[in-house]
């Protein structure tokens, strides 16, 4: 009793009995068919990974109090981006860096407009997503593909163990990444000075400014930052996942990435965890097409990972509340 | 050296929008001093310390800190140079604990990795220092009032300010806690911190500052010392006319009960009581007050019988009618106004012009609307009305009520509520920030309306503004109500006793 009231005040145990449920399922799942069990799982983290990278960014912006929906546009531009740079040079490095690059300066230009120009961010962002949509569709030329593909890495011998090993630590390097950056932010946002800047700016801006604390560059900064792990997912999907680019690519993963991120009450371990179950009905989906053995249209199979997500996170997942400020401009006077 | 003023401005000026905030003032604050700064509401006094803090930027003037001349262009080179303010409305983060708003811009880390271990001890040590205990743990937005405001200061000691601004920081205190600041004042004075101080409550004035110096429309009228003046003296120099410092009241004629909280009980989920079976009458054409040390349960015993909050047990009545639970709308339509204790959170619509604010319990009746649009000059007509009879400063009805100056923000509020025609007010703290002359008028509308039969159920810190306002004093102690008098019987040492928790039998008659 004790021990579940110290979870519940530690908000831990809704995470960890989901979490426990899982794991269950998974052993159950892994005695009756192996191989599928494997395959279901692997290409849950594949399939999150772009979404997680997604809800990243727009966690650091919104607990600095900037709303980005134009995620969506930055991943698809910089997928762009990424995968037309490998084309030309042939370096799988330089084209991650570029694509990551064009998601910072998505993001200055977003910055730019909702916290200097004080628009509208809503309108903010949709001006990047049809900039975005615009510029990939006029500039796509059909045909090309990437020269190679970032290739999975073993992490010794933690990637032998059996069912673990080649899910978690054989993986291509941006999943790595993802992963590592959900520990990295999660410490950055409540263990560290900029994050205790970066949530007073989304929480109270003027609290923060009476003590010395710069809103604007806080903000500017967060943003540019999202937007470079934005960039990353729309790197990950031409360069790591799909080898080539087709317009409109990103199918949404943007918005769904919003929708994460709200589900993880905003914060990095959550969304990875909202992320996580939208992959893996995702896989299951796939899965259920795939083996073609259940007789429903397709369309239908396709709603399964986002009504199974909303029925889970809605469900069992509380109300959050998002940062106080978020969306507002800062006014000095 | 001789005797240089720590902080001097010249000439400052500064304009908002049709408004001369501050014109031409000049002041100088030396070391070890206790400078008040007195005016009524619209002054200029938030104003011209926001300048100084580097906040707002003036148009004119000139700032000289130790008698050099000094650009502040943000806050920090305000922190930089020593400079510490405690603000009229909170700086502070809700959802923060404590710790994390006491370093908040200063704080603990080793190479960026906060140190909230080290923080704690820190903190605890100066509060230890100024007796200002406060639990680092806890979250600020559910700490009282009282509490916060001992955050902001603890705030600005972290932070080693030698200049020290308290904008109004008395204003939600309880007696006890103003006599505790004033020792950390005096303390602090000892130790060579200059402090400013603004208060609109004389009386502090004139026991804590070494020198007072007073403001109206943006000027400074004038400066005197604590010896050389009183209270009526001040409220002149402050109004421009001689006030009323005392509530002159007839006879109360109480008819029938008009409000009536039956055995009410409040209780968060895994906390005690809030507030325990209380259960209290209000009669037409009476002012009943409630006296009790801040943090007894007022706050929400007053947001559950104005609908913010719902309660475990328990009725209230309006005319003898049940009124449900949580439903603020359906008091309002009954007859019920209510002047709420934080005047920006559940008071008004910071980002919404006056026009709008005063009309929020209204817009949709006759004649504010038409059909299904608004009523645009009914709403105006409305505004210019009651802004010229609370005499709310303002260039116009149109502008935002967040940038009103405080004690007009709650001048806005008490207008809407006391212009409409209701039965029964809740006034809860209603004239916290408030001037002489704007309690003065304030305190005449209540008895006003006392006297026409509304009911009048007032919750007020100042046990000088319930003993001269009430004409029965209910007090309340630990969330249950201790005693009922008669407000004619009743002593200050009288209440201070109950107030402390020491239990009374309801008296019979007193109750009927
Ligand atoms: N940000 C702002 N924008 C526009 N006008 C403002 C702003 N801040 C203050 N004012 C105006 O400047 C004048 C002075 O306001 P200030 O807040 O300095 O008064 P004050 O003396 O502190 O009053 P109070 O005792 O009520 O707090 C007021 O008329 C107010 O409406
Ligand atoms: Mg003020």
């Amino acid at each position: 009793m004790n021990l579940i009231n110290y979870l519940k005040s530690k908000k831990m145990l809704v995470p960890l009995a989901l979490g426990l449920v899982a794991f269950v399922i998974v052993i159950i799942a892994y005695s009756i068919n192996g191989q599928v069990t494997q395959a279901v799982l692997a290409s849950t983290i594949r399939q999150s990974t772009p979404i997680l990278l997604g809800a990243l960014c727009g966690i650091l912006c919104e607990r600095s109090g900037v709303v980005n929906i134009g995620i969506e546009g930055q991943m698809l531009l910089s997928a762009f981006m990424g995968f037309m740079v490998n084309v030309w040079t042939g370096n799988l490095f330089v084209a991650v860096l570029a694509g990551m690059a064009t998601g910072a300066l998505l993001g200055l230009l977003h910055a730019f407009m909702s916290v200097t120009l004080k628009l509208d961010q809503i309108i903010g962002g949709s001006v990047i997503n049809i900039l975005a949509l615009g510029l990939t569709g006029f500039f796509y030329t059909a045909g090309l593909t990437t020269k190679g593909k970032l290739q999975p890495i073993s992490l010794g011998f933690l990637a032998e163990i059996p069912l673990v090993g080649p899910v978690l630590f054989r993986n291509p390097p941006i999943t790595f990444v993802a992963i590592l950056l959900v520990f990295i932010l999660q410490f950055v946002l409540f263990k560290t000075t900029w994050g205790l800047r970066t949530r007073a700016v989304g929480e109270h801006p003027r609290a923060a400014d009476t003590l010395g604390i710069n809103v604007f560059t806080t903000r500017y900064i967060n943003v540019i930052m999202g937007g470079a792990i934005a960039g990353l997912a729309g790197a990950f999907l031409t360069l790591e996942a799909v080898g080539s680019f087709e317009r409109n690519m990103t199918n949404g993963r943007g918005f769904v990435a919003l929708a994460v991120m709200i589900f993880g009450k905003w914060s990095p371990l959550g969304a990875w965890g909202a992320a996580l179950l939208f992959g893996f009905a995702n896989a299951v989906q796939t899965q259920i097409q795939f083996a073609g053995t259940i007789n429903i249209p397709h369309q239908f199979i396709g709603m399964l990972p986002y009504l199974l997500t909303i029925i889970v996170l809605a469900g069992f997942v509380g109300r959050a509340r998002p940062p106080a400020a978020d969306g507002e401009p800062y006014e000095k006077e | 050296m001789a005797n240089k003023p720590v902080l001097e401005s010249k000439n400052i000026t500064k304009r908002f929008p049709g408004v001369l905030a501050n014109d031409q003032v000049s002041m100088h604050l030396d070391e070890g001093e206790i400078l008040a700064i007195l005016g009524e509401n619209g002054a200029g006094k938030t104003t011209l310390l926001n300048i100084i803090y580097g906040l707002y930027s003036q148009d004119e003037g000139d700032i000289f800190i130790n008698g050099e001349l000094t650009t502040i262009n943000n806050p920090q080179d305000a922190i930089k140079k020593g400079i510490g303010m405690v603000h009229q409305h909170f700086m502070l983060v809700p959802v923060f604990t404590v710790t994390e708003n006491m370093i908040l811009g200063a704080e603990v880390s080793t190479a960026g990795v906060l140190n909230l271990k080290e923080a704690r001890r820190r903190i605890l040590e100066i509060s230890n220092a100024y007796g200002l205990k406060v639990d680092p743990d806890a979250i600020v937005e559910e700490l009282p009032v009282g509490i916060q405001q001992r955050v902001e200061i603890l705030k600005a000691l972290f932070r080693d300010a030698r200049i020290l601004i308290l904008d109004e920081p008395t204003a939600v205190l309880t007696p006890q806690e103003i006599e505790e600041l004033f020792d950390v004042m005096r303390e602090l004075k000892s130790k060579g911190v200059s402090i400013i101080f603004i208060s609109h409550k004389l009386k502090e004035v004139l026991a804590i500052a070494d020198r007072i110096m007073v403001m109206r429309r943006g000027a400074v009228v004038g400066e005197t010392f604590p010896k050389d003046t009183n209270q009526s003296d001040l409220a002149n120099m402050m109004v421009g006319r001689e006030v009323l410092l005392r509530v002159e009241k007839e006879e109360a004629h109480p008819k029938e009960p008009v409000f009536e909280i039956v055995d009410l009980s409040i209780q968060e989920p895994g906390q005690l009581h809030t507030v325990k079976n209380v259960s209290l009458t209000v009669l037409e054409g009476e002012i009943l007050g409630i006296a009790g040390v801040q943090g007894n349960g007022q706050t929400e015993l007053v947001e559950g019988i104005t609908g913010l909050r719902s309660y475990n047990q328990g009725s209230i009545l309006i005319d003898g009618k049940p009124m449900p639970v949580e439903k603020p709308r359906a008091l309002v339509e009954n007859g019920m106004a209510h002047i709420p204790e934080d005047r920006q959170k559940h008071g008004l619509v910071l980002p919404y012009p006056l026009t709008d604010n005063l009309v929020l319990c209204s817009y949709y009746e006759h004649p504010f609307v038409k059909g299904i649009v608004r009523n645009e000059d009914a709403i105006e007509e409305h505004a210019i009305k009651l802004i010229d009879a609370f005499d709310i400063r303002t260039p116009s009805p149109y502008i935002d009520a967040g940038n009103l100056s405080g004690g007009n923000q709650q001048k806005l509020i008490v207008a809407r509520e006391l212009s409409r025609d209701v039965k029964i007010v809740i006034a809860n703290q209603p004239t916290r920030g408030l001037d002489v002359g704007s309690i003065e008028y304030i305190h005449r509308t209540l008895v006003e309306m006392r006297d026409r039969g509304v009911g009048i159920l007032l919750v007020s810190a100042e046990l000088d503004e319930i003993m001269s306002l009430s004409d029965r004093i209910a007090v309340i102690y630990e969330g249950e109500i201790v005693a009922i008098l008669d407000a004619k019987d009743a002593t200050r040492e009288e209440l201070g006793i109950l107030m402390a928790g020491s239990r009374k039998h309801l008296s019979e008659e007193a109750t009927a």
